[in-house]
């Protein structure tokens, strides 16, 4: 079927919308997390670290009742997108309108712009610009609905991205012994207690953005349906939390508040493995559509 | 673990007494700097417009939105990692006698023996929580270097600006460093099976 022709519009309010939320409303799953972070540290008699906790939940109030931004960096926009396959859809101007919406956030709110050209770092002052927002579409079977999560990836933890194509006869110990290397690595920078998404499989661009996909989308306390893979997120999550490296890197058991793992099938000669990390914010925000541009809100 | 407040320009006994994993809290003016304004003082060796004797100085870039009478409106301030600004840390000491960094995620051993040697600490804040720090923000009071937008050389009147934690001492001292010779001989014993 074919969409209401206003649809472009609502989608681009709903863009709009969708940024701002996202950096001003911390998400139900993630408040628990910091909270359950937060008695962990009590129990231990961590002074410092439930400090820290104590300070990031304080910090979500305020945001709360002052309507402000919880963290300043207002990120690099990322959307996923599911379209119900049923919607006979102009997917250019669904793009489009993400696009206008974001730069629509930015001068209305208003947001510090971050979007800046690579080797010139001329901003584009919009938040917008060449392939930003990241707009990740997917198709979803018998729907005539679209389907929208929003992230506005900050930059202290997505500097803290890692591939690594490892031979398979190092199987799931070489894949364990790398991903703990970048935890370790990452310190204090990717503002802990964190989210750490891991990709499997793929090529390597794929392993990539499906560590994207498992840090900003995947709701805390869900597990990857492959038991296998659902096994290997609580023992990475086990063993990254008995570093040590706790709250902003200032020591104790909270280093990460969820593994989560995606993965796709690979080559018989490959073995990679990605990792992209969320800061403990978890910003994300979620809408959906229907073929009228009705908006509810997740 | 002490509770102070600073309130500044310090005197190097004022950073001396504070010990590893104190907590601290801001009344007065802190100044805001962030890599660009650094690289004009030290890689193109221009004087900074402000006497920083005795300062405490924030890695911050603030989101702010100028007003009709050139005055900025703060929206939201925060902290900026410190990792990158690290190469400057021992000239803002010896040169021009700053006594406290407020950042987040650490320095490298350079800056701690650089506090060391001059009389320093470094305070770690909270990352991410601009909206508490934009609160203790009561003032933007004055910018410097505006071309160089949000990176300018700020200056803050802040109260009860905090809770900030005594990461990095003057005297050699580093809580990163012990958090992560730590997590270095624990990793060493995972067996990855």
């Amino acid at each position: 079927m074919k969409p209401s022709p206003e649809i472009y519009d609502a989608l681009e309010v709903v863009a709009r919308d969708l940024y701002i939320k996202a950096l001003q409303d911390i998400p139900p799953d993630v408040r628990a997390g910091l909270s359950r972070g937060l008695e962990a540290e009590k129990q231990q008699g961590n002074q410092t670290a439930s400090g820290i906790m104590l300070t990031i939940l304080d910090n979500i109030r305020v945001a709360d009742e002052q309507k402000t931004l919880v963290c300043q960096d207002t990120g690099l926009p990322v959307f996923k997108v599911a379209v119900g396959g049923k919607l006979d859809m102009d997917l250019w101007r669904l793009k489009d309108s993400l696009r206008k919406g974001c730069a629509r956030a930015t001068a209305e709110r208003p947001l510090r712009p971050n979007t800046v050209h690579p080797l010139t770092r001329k901003h584009t002052g919009t938040n917008t610009g060449e392939g930003i927002p990241v707009v990740k579409l997917d198709f979803v079977p018998d729907s005539d609905r679209i389907e929208l999560q929003m992230a506005p990836k900050g930059s202290g933890s997505e500097n803290m991205s890692f591939l690594k194509m490892l031979n398979p006869s190092e199987g799931i110990q070489g894949i364990k012994r790398f991903v703990v290397q970048c935890i370790f690595e990452s310190g204090a920078r990717p503002c802990p207690p964190m989210i750490v998404g891991i990709g499997l499989g793929g090529t390597s661009d794929i392993a990539m953005g499906l560590a994207k996909e498992a840090s900003t989308f995947r709701h805390l306390g869900t597990h990857n349906p492959d038991p296998d893979v659902a096994k290997l997120e609580d023992e990475l999550l086990d063993l990254i939390n008995q570093t040590g490296i706790g709250p902003q890197g200032l020591g104790g058991v909270t280093t990460a508040m969820a593994v989560n793992i995606e993965w796709a099938h690979t080559h018989i000669s490959q073995n990679p493995v990605a990792v992209n990390i969320q800061c403990w914010r978890g910003e994300r925000a979620e809408a959906e559509l229907d073929a009228y541009g009705n908006v509810s809100w997740k | 673990m002490a509770q102070h407040v600073l309130v500044p320009p310090l005197k190097e006994e004022d950073v001396r007494k504070l010990q590893l994993e104190d907590t601290v809290r801001i009344d007065g003016t802190i100044f805001g700097i962030r890599d660009a304004t650094q690289i004009r003082i030290f890689d193109d060796k221009i004087e900074p417009p402000a006497d920083l004797t005795g300062a405490i100085c924030l890695h911050t870039a603030p989101g702010v939105k100028k007003l009709p009478d050139g005055r900025y409106q703060k929206i939201s301030i925060g902290t900026t990692t410190s990792t990158r600004m690290d190469r400057f840390v021992p000239g803002l000491l010896e040169r021009y006698q700053v006594r406290a960094i407020v950042g987040k995620a650490g320095l490298t051993e350079t800056s701690v023996e650089a506090m060391r040697r001059w009389g320093g600490v470094y305070l770690a804040i909270v990352g991410g929580a601009a909206a508490l720090e934009t609160m203790q923000i009561e003032e933007i009071e004055e910018v410097w270097w505006d071309d160089l937008m949000p990176e300018c050389l700020w200056k803050f009147r802040v109260k009860d600006f905090g809770p900030l934690v005594v990461a990095i001492d003057a005297h050699g001292h580093s809580l990163y460093r012990n958090v992560q010779e730590r997590a270095a001989e624990r990793t060493k014993r995972f067996s990855f099976t």
